[in-house]
Order: C-alpha cells, then structure tokens, then sequence
C-alpha cells in the first residue's frame, strides 16, 4: 500500500489518506482481502495522530471500501458493483451540474440543453 | 484493568508563589492517545504535571490518574513512565547499574526488554548517564520506563535541547508504544512544530489557566489568524483580539472563528497554525503589557 501526505496541499490529511486508499481500491491495485496496517500502525508509519488515521478509515468503512477488526487492522472488503455504481453517478450527477452552471451563464433553456446532449450522443455513437 | 480516561484533572488550584497559581486546571485524555500541553515558560506546564504525578499537593479540585484517585496506591507509579526534561539517575551509574539500582523497584521489570532496548537505542551497557547526551540520556529514561511496562508516558519538554533527528526518533519510539491501545502519552511543550502531528488531544494553558483543551482538529478550526494594515482592527465591537500586535507596518491579531465574520473585509483572514495559536496565547495584551510586568518572573 502505498500512501504520500503532501503538508502543503490544503488538503486535509485523513482526506488525503482516504482518497489514496479509496482509489487504490477502486483500481484494483488493493485487491479484495488485502489486509492493510491498522490504524496505529499506519499513524505511527506516517507520524500523524491517531485520531486523524482513524477518521480516514472510518469513512473508508463508511462507504464500503474496507472492513475493520477492533485491535487488528482493516481489509479490502469485495468492490460493491454498486458502489462502483454510485461513484460514477457521482461523476455524472458533478458533470451534468457543471453544464447546467454554464448553461444557467449562456441562457439556454431545457430545449436547447437537451438537443446539445441528445447532438453529443450521436457523435459518440457515429465515432463508435 | 483499563479506564476510559489514562487521566482527568477537574477544577485543579495549587498556590505556587510569587503570586503564581494554577487555577481551575481541568482536562482529560482518553486512553489510547496522545496529548500536547502547550504553553510558553511560566505557564503552569511543569506545575500541572507535578499535580498529576502527584508528586505536589494542590488546593482544591481532584484528579484520577489511571481508575485512580490521586494520590493513587503507591503500586499506580509502576504504570506510569516520567521523562523529566533533567535526568533524575546517578551520574556515576553505568546503564548496567542502572537496572540493578532500578529493578526491584518494580514488580514487572523485564530485564530483556531493557537490553533490547538499549541495543535498538544504541546504548552501550557499560556507559556512564553523565556521559550520555540529551537525547541519549532521554533514550535511556524511555528504555526504563518502557522495561517496567508503563501504560502512560510522561514527558516534560522532550524536545528541548533535542537535535532534530533525536526529536524525529522520539516521535517513532512514541509511536511505536501506541501500538497498543492501551498506552496513552503526554507531553508538555512550549515548541510546537515537532509533535503537533502525532499529538491527537491539546491543552492550551497560560498564566495557570487552561485556554483551551480538546482535540487538535477542533482547536485549530476554533481560531482564525487575523492581519490587516496599521489602522484596522482597532475599535471593533463584539470581538477579542487575543495577543494583539501593532506596528507602524500593520496589526495581527488571533481571534474566535465565530467572531472572525464579525470583521470587515479589508483584513487577511486565515487558518492559524499551532505555533501561532501558542504565541498569540501566550503573549500579554498590548495595553495591559505593563501592569503585568511586575509578576512576570513568576517560576512553575
């Protein structure tokens, strides 16, 4: 497992922690059941509390991606094709939000939007 | 046995002199974590410790030191692991020596883990504790305390007078003891870069009060670092500028993260770091800089 804290990054450290493992996992590059350090041992491995270790594992349990075992350490749990599923709606529901931000800026109203998605799916389907 | 806190001090006063006090001293660290008590020379942080180990008396309050009431059973000190920032071992004594002197003592030494420290400490049996530098020296009360298997490690100023890399393998040897879920530490500081990233809990204490204790996260978010030009921040309504600097180039202030909205929009409004929070703390109001001067020699 491989995770970089950057100081100056703005970036919370658990943040940092959790996007680094979550993405690790999503690439398949931690496998389902590769185990991973427990907390203590990952906070001592990166001289950071305790505390904010335990955040980033507790919103990777959270959400699905690992499994932890009180006093031992934590495992990649099975990639939850629904998961994987939520986090692409996400990608989308953040594009399409993009869109309608720009659209609202250039006045175009559902009609037109609608005809521009509807002239993007062709093209991809023509390129296809 | 494990308590829920490795320690709680509440409503904690001790007249010290010279018209110095602790007062109302009260704070507690969960077990499993380590805390950072910050403040600058003066501020009660050896005082507070010494009431905690018990090693004074104090007025009024109480405080519990592992499922303890303090003073605890003489048995509770075989638990608890003091690294004062002077050693308190025999000058003449060879680290051999040392665990003869020290070992029956303690009901639980483990003579083998004193030698395995050593060796992972890099010190020699045969040397001297007046030879030994600070770090050395520092090493050595941690291979003590750690050989007769304490739950709580007690430091005094570790890092003062620590070369970096003896601080950064402080910080390992520190992290290593909290494998275990049921060790806690904590430190006192008035440097804070050091260990501010380990530390899980902070207590912020000045001129024998406690200004702020919780864990880290919640104490850098409850501050903003305030910066403007020379005539700015000044007959505001509603909100303390805490440690308050003026000069002919501009004002910097520490304020309240909720009084921070009460500022105009001309001032530089920031996140604070550690160190800024302590000096802000720690220095005395610009107008009031005066009257304090007579008390300030204050010892702890």
């Amino acid at each position: 497992m491989r995770v970089v804290l950057s100081n100056s990054s703005g970036v919370p450290l658990y943040q940092q922690i959790k996007e680094q493992i979550g993405a690790a996992i999503l690439s398949g590059e931690l496998a389902e059941n590769s185990a991973l350090p427990s907390v203590r041992a990952l906070a001592r491995d990166l001289r950071i509390s305790i505390i904010t270790t335990n955040r980033a594992y507790t919103e990777l349990a959270a959400e699905g991606f690992i499994a932890t075992v009180p006093g031992k350490g934590a495992y990649v749990l099975p990639l939850d094709s629904a998961l994987v599923r939520e986090q692409l709606l996400r990608q989308v529901e953040d594009g399409m939000q993009t869109a309608l931000d720009a659209a609202r800026r250039a006045g175009l109203d559902r009609e037109e939007l609608i005809q521009i998605l509807d002239g993007l799916m062709r093209a991809e389907h023509e390129h296809a | 046995m494990c308590s829920e806190f490795a320690f709680a001090l509440r409503g904690v006063g001790a007249e010290v002199g010279n018209g110095f006090a602790l007062r109302d001293v009260s704070f507690e660290l969960p077990t499993g974590y380590v805390m950072g008590l910050i403040g600058a020379n003066g501020a009660g942080k050896t005082t507070t410790i010494r009431c905690l180990l018990g090693m004074r008396g104090f007025d009024t309050g109480e405080i519990d030191l592992l499922g303890h009431r303090v003073p605890g059973p003489i048995a509770l000190r075989q638990d608890i692991g003091v690294v004062l920032d002077h050693t308190y071992l025999v000058g003449d004594w060879r680290l051999a020596e040392v665990e003869r002197t020290l070992r029956p003592f303690y009901d639980r030494w483990d003579g083998d883990r004193y030698r395995q420290l050593l060796a992972e400490f890099g010190l020699d049996m045969r040397a001297k504790v007046k030879d030994l530098s600070r770090g050395m020296a520092m090493k050595l009360m941690i291979a003590v305390a750690l050989s007769h298997r304490a739950r709580l490690l007690v430091f005094d100023e570790p890092t003062s007078g620590l070369d970096p890399v003896a601080r950064n393998e402080l910080v390992g040897i520190i992290g290593d003891f909290l494998l275990d879920e049921g060790h806690s530490v904590l430190f006192s500081t008035h440097i804070t870069s050091d260990l501010d990233r380990i530390g899980d809990y902070l207590t912020l204490i000045h001129g024998g009060r406690v200004v702020r204790t919780g864990p880290k996260d919640e104490i850098l978010d409850a501050y903003r670092v305030v910066r403007g030009g020379p005539e700015d921040l000044s007959g505001l309504i509603g909100v303390e500028l805490i440690g308050l600097r003026r000069t002919a180039a501009g004002a910097e202030a520490l304020v309240r993260t909720e009084e921070a909205t009460l500022l105009g929009g001309d001032v530089l409004v920031e996140a604070p770091t550690l160190e800024e929070i302590a000096i802000h703390i720690g220095s005395p109001p610009m107008k009031a800089a005066a009257t304090q001067y007579g008390r300030s020699g204050a010892t702890t």
